[in-house]
Parts: structure tokens; C-alpha cells; sequence
């Protein structure tokens, strides 16, 4: 077994000190319980600070124990996520000419939070709130490929077959995921609608922790051309407005 | 070759914030900080002008670290800002007279009171309802209250302006030979200027004794008020609206009968009118759209005081959500209102009831009602706030509102959206890019130097990004609209009077 990891323990005596305490602390006394320097200290509460695992009182800048620490079990705010996610997925939607979704695995399925129409004046649907399979989107297999452990088991899934493209058998799907984890994004060529395609980039919060997925959607020849593979300009642009995303998710 | 932008100062309630944009409107940065909300009373609400100044000394930058451009790539600049909110500084040395009093400061309901008996002809000269939201008020507030400025304002030593003359005379050099200049939109709200010819009126300014000395020069909203010292040295700036009226212009709605509602701290609803200076007898406010050229486009504005800010009420003062956002997962917690309906009269009712004399309130209480019921009659009462909006537009204009484009921060919660079409009974529409405000001061500026030759360009610019249709019950919308009428009367009568 290896060792143990000294900052981490000394963060966790951090939020112990601040638990046990009827009020809340300065630097100078957490130092002091901690019998570390003032600067170690700051270092750990700063951080713990930053990952809203410890919050600061704005008049006194005296710590406590952050709200964060409830909300472990529950993960990011599917609102949250759709108001940091907002003006990238409209650029995103604006420089590629299409449908733009943001999904989050909900119950065996992905559901989508928010989506932006094809910029064509074309007569859409807003589809937020509407789940979708995970093996038959490319939000799905984005989540199945990059938050495994927020969605079912392969094994575990019904493998509904929706078009004559859908991959409705488990070691395909694997195989197809594994692919995905390589290159970064996932894809769907009429898998769900004929005709219709997909990509999809996962969106990574602090730590690199996967809370969502950024898809475009439009017709099949549009995104991947004759080639089959999708154009790399569009994987560019999806690629950036994730990464966009995620970094004002950490911040 | 990068292609040169038009950079956006978007002067807030909140922040301000500076956005570039190119050709075919799209944001490729931004910087934004937030400024110190003074509160020292009750009913009082101030800023610091020259900590809002110095925020966009940093923000100009911050936006084009983010674009990777330099000065030399802006061609323009144009200004949008909250309105009505009333400055007064010091020409010689730079330095405001006194904390800048906002939109949302009622002190002044004692001078609005005390000039009852001249409400007829304010507002037969200005087109704006006798009430504390505008700046003239204020103005007279201040020369009576600041010690010795309104003998620097006879002298001609102190200016006044509202917040887009004090940045653009920072911008075009400040004390040393800095532009004093305002706009028609801006200019329309402070409740001195004469609607029908566009200047500032020797009635108004009599009634409300302000020295003429201390006003900006009026200017039309695409125009080259002067060069940037400093800042984006060189660059003209070519623009100013108020910042409903830039959404107005943001969101496209050049022809008459079109319509946009922003969603912000308030939400501002605005219909252009066209060349027709419209009236209203249902509470809603004429103003100028905006002056491209010679001839002015007008508007007809509802304004709710209390939308967005309400959210913040809930995650600030009450703690009920940790972000604005999550007001939306709070209210999905319930299926209905349960019968609670709040009345977010916090510094009295606006369009279109008029009522300073309002107070918030939270009716319907049982113990059936929880914290989902108290979230969802949050985001209600923004629907139903634009509802009656809405329905006076209609009155006034005899035309149905048949489609509502809508803006703002609050566009994200997709709940609230659904409710305001269900409401209304029309589609609700968003654009791509819900930056109409700063979108709109970016056409002005480009429109002044030629970047953009023409408006009929600019609406190619705009598209759809999401609409949400009707789904409501009717029977369902007529109950709960006579609910919410019913706790509007619940609200009146609350404040004590003045005298």
C-alpha cells in the first residue's frame, strides 16, 4: 500500500477543527490548532476554500465549514451548470451553424438541461427536460464513455434498438466508448433518428471531474461528410467551448 | 489579418462589463467587475461613480486579453447603462460630488410628493408619470442636500449627468477637456427634457430648479461624441443608449409593433412606435427608442422594478438558494403555486399601476406551503408582472402582442420562460447571444463609423435560439390571473405616506 498523502490528511484535520469549533476561525487559530506555519496553513484553507468545501465570512474573513460538504452527495446543479454553459453553447451553436444540446445522466438515460436551436430560422422544439437512451445519443455515450461511474454498467442497459444504425450489442458499444476516451469525444451517426448525427465532448469541473456533456446535433452528411469521420473543425469548436465551460465551471 | 470589433461598455446596476464584437454581432470577449451596492437607509440605494470608472479602466483591458486583440484592433466604441441613475461631479477635478443615486433609490418621494401640483405638466412635457424612478428628482434632492453645489452648478464649477455622460467625459479626457455630452434615450428619463422636440425644457427645469449650467448637451445615439484619452486611446466613442432602449435596438425590433422584454435586476419592456410619439393611458411610459440620424424612433416602455432582484432577495436576504440559478431546482420541487402569490412591490409598483405607496407581499400562506411554493410564486410573479404589462401595451395600442423576444440573465431558467409564454398565451423567443443590451450599443457605435452600413444589416444578424409556445390551460390562466390581481390590491396602501 502506499503512503499516505500528507496534504490531504492535514486538510481533512482542517475541516475536523472546523467542525468541532462553535464559531467560526482565523487563519492565526487554525494554524495554531494545526501546530503548522501560517503559510501551510493558508495554502490547504485556501484551496478547500476554492473547491467549496470550506466558506469564508465576508465581513470577519474568518472560516467555517462551506456548504459544499452537504452537497457531496448530490453533485452540480443541473441549473448551474446550464447558466455557466449558456453564452458558450450560443457561440458554439452560432460559429457551427448547429443545434447545440448540454446533457446529464438522470435515471439510465441522459436528460437534456438546455438546448440551443439550429441558428437557421428553421421551426424547432425546445427539448429541454426531454431524456434521451445513453447508447443511442452522443451526449449518452459521453457520459457511459466519460462519467462511468454516474451511469449504469454497460451490462445493465437495455439496448433498445432505434434505428437500423443503433448499437445494440455491448461489446460494440465498449469497443466504440474506448475509441471515444482516446480521441476525447463521442459520436452518433443516425443512431437514434436516421439521418441525424452527433457529437459530444464531456464538461469537466474542478479536478477534472465529468458533470456533463456539450453535443451539436444536425444531419449526418453536414457533420461527418462522405469521409464518415467528423470534420475536424467541428470537433475543434466542440472541443473548445467544453474546455470553455469547464474552466468557468473550477473558477 | 484579424478582423477589427466594436467594443461594448455595458455600465450596470451590478457590474460593469466591456464586450467585443465583430461583423455579424458575434462576443469574442469580455471583462466584467462588480462595483459596491450602498445601502445606508432604507429606500436608499447608491454607487460609488468613481469606483464604477475605474472599473472600466480594467474591464477595456481584461476584454481584449480575452479576444487577443489590442486597442489598435477596436474601431469603436458604444455605451450602454442603467438608467436614471443620477451623477454630479466636480469639472475641475474630476472627483463626484456625492454618491451616485440609482434607479432603485426612493428617497426622493418626498420632493415627487411636494411637486404634486405640477404633475399634470411634467408629464404632458416629459411623457414620464410623476414618481421617484427618474433623475430630476434626485437632481434637486442633491442641490438641495450637498453643501455648496448648487452654487458650483450656477458657476458652472459641478456637472450633472447620468452614467453615460460621466463616462464618456472620463473616456474623451475628463478634466482636461473631457466631452459633456448625454443621449436622447438617456436624456428622455431624467424627466427634464421635452419629448417632442428633444432638448432640455426651461418649464421642467424651472419646476424643478436646476441650474441649465450643469446639464450635458443632448446627441443622438450613433454619433462621434468625442476620441478616447488613455483607454483605447483614439478610438471614437459612437455610441450611447440607455440600456432597455439598447436592447431594444440589440434585439432587432427596427420596425414598429415589434418588442422585446429584458430580464435583469427589473425587466423593461419595450415597443418601437416608430416616427409616431405614442401615449398611453394604461400606465406605460413614451420615451425615445433611439435617433439613428434626424428622426427619431419612439417607444412605448413598461417597467417592473423587481424581477431578477427578487431571486437575489431569496438567495441573499433569505438564504433559501445558494445561487440564482437554483432557483429553478427549488421551484421543480412542486408541481404548483399551492395557492402563495408574492408581490414584489419593494420600493412601490411601476408599470402599470404607478403605486409608491406599495409594499411586497407574500399572500395565500397555509400550512400546506413550503419552500418549492414560496420559489415558484418568485419566478410567477415575473410572469405575471409582464403579463400586465403586456395586457396595457395591448390596450394602448389596440394591436395584440402576437410575439414576445426576450433577453437577459433570466432567459436561462427555462421554467420561468415556459410561464411567461403560458401567461401571455404568445411564443416567447430568444435570440442566439442573449447580450442584447451590449449588442445594441455596439450597432450604435458601428453604425456612427460606417462598420455596419445599415439596420436592415444588422437583422441578419438576429437568430432564434430557442421559443416556447403556450401550453396552458385557459381556464387555468384565467384563475390564476385574477389570484395574482387580487394580491396586487394586497399590496397598495402598505408605506406610510410622506406627509
Amino acid at each position: 500500500m502506499p503512503g499516505t498523502i500528507q496534504s490531504i490528511e492535514r486538510a481533512a484535520a482542517v475541516l475536523r477543527v472546523l467542525g468541532a469549533a462553535d464559531r467560526s476561525l482565523g487563519l492565526h487559530e487554525l494554524a495554531t490548532a494545526l501546530n503548522l506555519p501560517r503559510p501551510t496553513t493558508h495554502g490547504i484553507v485556501r484551496t478547500l476554500y476554492a473547491v467549496g468545501l470550506v466558506d469564508q465570512e465576508a465581513e470577519s474573513t474568518r472560516y467555517l465549514l462551506g456548504a459544499g460538504l452537504l452537497r457531496l452527495h448530490r453533485g452540480i446543479d443541473r441549473h448551474d451548470l446550464r447558466a455557466a454553459a449558456m453564452n458558450w453553447a450560443d457561440a458554439l451553436a452560432g460559429s457551427t451553424g448547429f443545434e447545440v444540446v448540454l446533457g446529464v445522466s438522470d435515471h439510465r438515460a441522459v436528460q437534456l438541461v438546455h438546448h440551443v436551436f439550429r441558428p437557421d430560422g428553421s421551426p424547432q422544439q425546445v427539448r429541454t427536460g426531454l431524456a434521451l437512451p445513453l447508447h443511442a445519443t452522443a451526449v449518452g455515450k459521453c457520459l457511459l464513455a466519460f462519467a462511468p461511474t454516474a451511469t449504469p454498467p454497460l451490462g445493465e442497459l437495455a439496448l433498445a434498438q432505434w434505428t437500423g444504425s443503433t448499437c445494440t450489442d455491448t461489446a460494440t458499444l465498449d469497443e466504440h466508448l474506448t475509441v471515444a476516451r482516446q480521441r476525447g469525444w463521442t459520436t452518433s451517426v443516425g443512431e437514434y433518428e436516421s439521418g441525424t448525427g452527433g457529437a459530444a465532448a464531456p464538461l469537466r469541473s474542478g479536478g477534472g471531474l465529468v458533470v456533463g456533456a456539450l453535443g451539436i446535433l444536425g444531419p449526418t452528411e453536414e457533420l461527418f461528410g462522405s469521409s464518415g469521420r467528423l470534420r475536424p473543425r467541428l470537433a475543434d469548436e466542440l472541443l473548445a467551448a467544453a474546455g470553455a465551460i469547464g474552466h468557468g465551471l473550477s473558477t | 489579418m484579424t478582423e477589427r470589433v466594436i467594443a461594448a461598455i455595458d455600465q450596470g446596476t451590478g457590474s460593469t462589463r466591456c464586450l467585443l464584437f465583430n461583423h455579424s454581432g458575434r462576443m469574442l470577449g469580455v471583462g466584467q467587475r462588480e462595483h459596491r451596492q450602498f445601502h445606508s437607509r432604507p429606500g436608499y440605494a447608491e454607487h460609488d461613480a468613481a469606483e464604477i470608472w475605474r472599473n472600466v479602466l480594467r474591464v477595456v483591458p481584461e476584454a481584449l486579453r480575452a479576444a487577443g486583440l489590442t486597442p489598435a484592433d477596436i474601431v469603436a466604441v458604444g455605451i450602454a447603462n442603467q438608467r436614471e441613475t443620477t451623477v454630479v461631479w466636480d469639472r475641475h477635478t474630476g472627483r463626484p460630488l456625492a454618491k451616485a443615486i440609482t434607479w432603485q433609490d426612493t428617497r426622493t418621494a418626498g420632493v415627487v410628493a411636494d411637486l404634486a401640483h405640477a404633475a399634470p405638466e411634467i408629464t404632458a412635457v416629459s411623457g414620464l408619470p410623476m414618481a421617484s424612478y427618474f433623475a430630476a428628482p434626485r437632481l434637486h434632492w442633491l442641490l438641495d442636500e450637498v453643501t455648496g453645489l448648487r452654487a458650483a452648478a450656477v458657476a458652472g464649477d459641478a456637472l450633472f449627468g447620468t452614467m453615460e455622460s460621466w463616462l464618456i467625459w472620463n473616456l474623451t479626457g475628463g478634466v482636461n477637456g473631457g466631452r459633456h455630452v448625454t443621449d436622447v434615450t438617456n436624456a428622455s428619463r431624467t424627466m427634464l427634457m421635452d419629448l417632442t422636440t428633444l432638448s432640455w425644457s426651461d418649464k421642467l427645469l424651472e419646476i424643478f430648479d436646476i441650474p441649465r449650467r450643469m446639464l450635458p448637451e443632448i446627441r443622438g445615439n450613433a454619433e462621434t461624441y468625442g476620441t478616447c484619452v488613455g483607454v483605447l486611446p483614439g478610438v471614437p466613442v459612437a455610441g450611447a443608449l440607455g440600456d432597455q432602449q439598447a436592447a431594444l435596438v440589440g434585439q432587432a425590433c427596427f420596425s414598429p409593433g415589434e418588442i422585446k422584454c429584458t430580464y435583469g435586476t427589473g425587466a423593461f419592456l419595450l415597443m418601437n412606435t416608430g416616427a409616431i410619439l405614442p401615449s398611453s393611458t394604461h400606465g406605460l411610459i413614451p420615451t425615445v427608442g433611439y435617433l439613428f440620424g434626424d428622426a427619431p424612433v419612439y417607444a412605448l416602455e413598461g417597467a417592473i422594478a423587481v424581477t431578477g432582484s427578487l431571486v437575489q432577495w431569496l438567495r441573499d436576504s433569505l438564504g433559501m438558494i445558494p445561487t440564482a440559478a437554483q432557483i429553478e431546482t427549488l421551484a421543480s420541487t412542486v408541481p404548483d403555486n399551492g395557492g402563495c402569490y408574492i408581490v414584489p412591490a419593494f420600493s412601490g409598483l411601476y408599470s402599470p399601476h404607478w403605486h409608491p405607496d406599495a409594499r411586497g407581499v407574500m399572500v395565500g400562506l397555509t400550512s400546506f406551503i413550503g419552500r418549492g411554493h414560496v420559489a415558484r410564486a418568485v419566478l410567477e410573479a415575473t410572469g405575471w408582472q409582464t403579463r400586465e404589462v403586456v395586457e396595457a401595451m395591448n390596450a394602448d395600442s389596440g394591436v395584440p402582442v402576437e410575439r414576445l423576444k426576450v433577453d437577459g440573465g433570466m432567459t436561462a431558467n427555462n421554467l420561468l420562460m415556459q410561464f411567461i409564454a403560458d401567461v401571455l398565451d404568445v411564443p416567447v423567443e430568444r435570440p442566439l447571444g442573449s447580450e442584447a443590451v451590449s449588442l445594441g450599443a455596439a450597432y450604435a457605435a458601428g453604425l456612427a463609423v460606417g462598420y455596419w452600413p445599415e439596420i436592415e444589416v444588422l437583422r441578419a444578424n438576429w437568430h432564434r435560439a430557442a421559443v416556447w409556445e403556450p401550453a396552458m390551460d385557459p381556464a387555468v390562466r384565467i384563475r390564476e390571473r385574477e389570484n395574482w390581481g387580487r394580491a396586487v390590491d394586497r399590496s397598495y396602501g402598505w408605506a406610510p405616506p410622506e406627509h
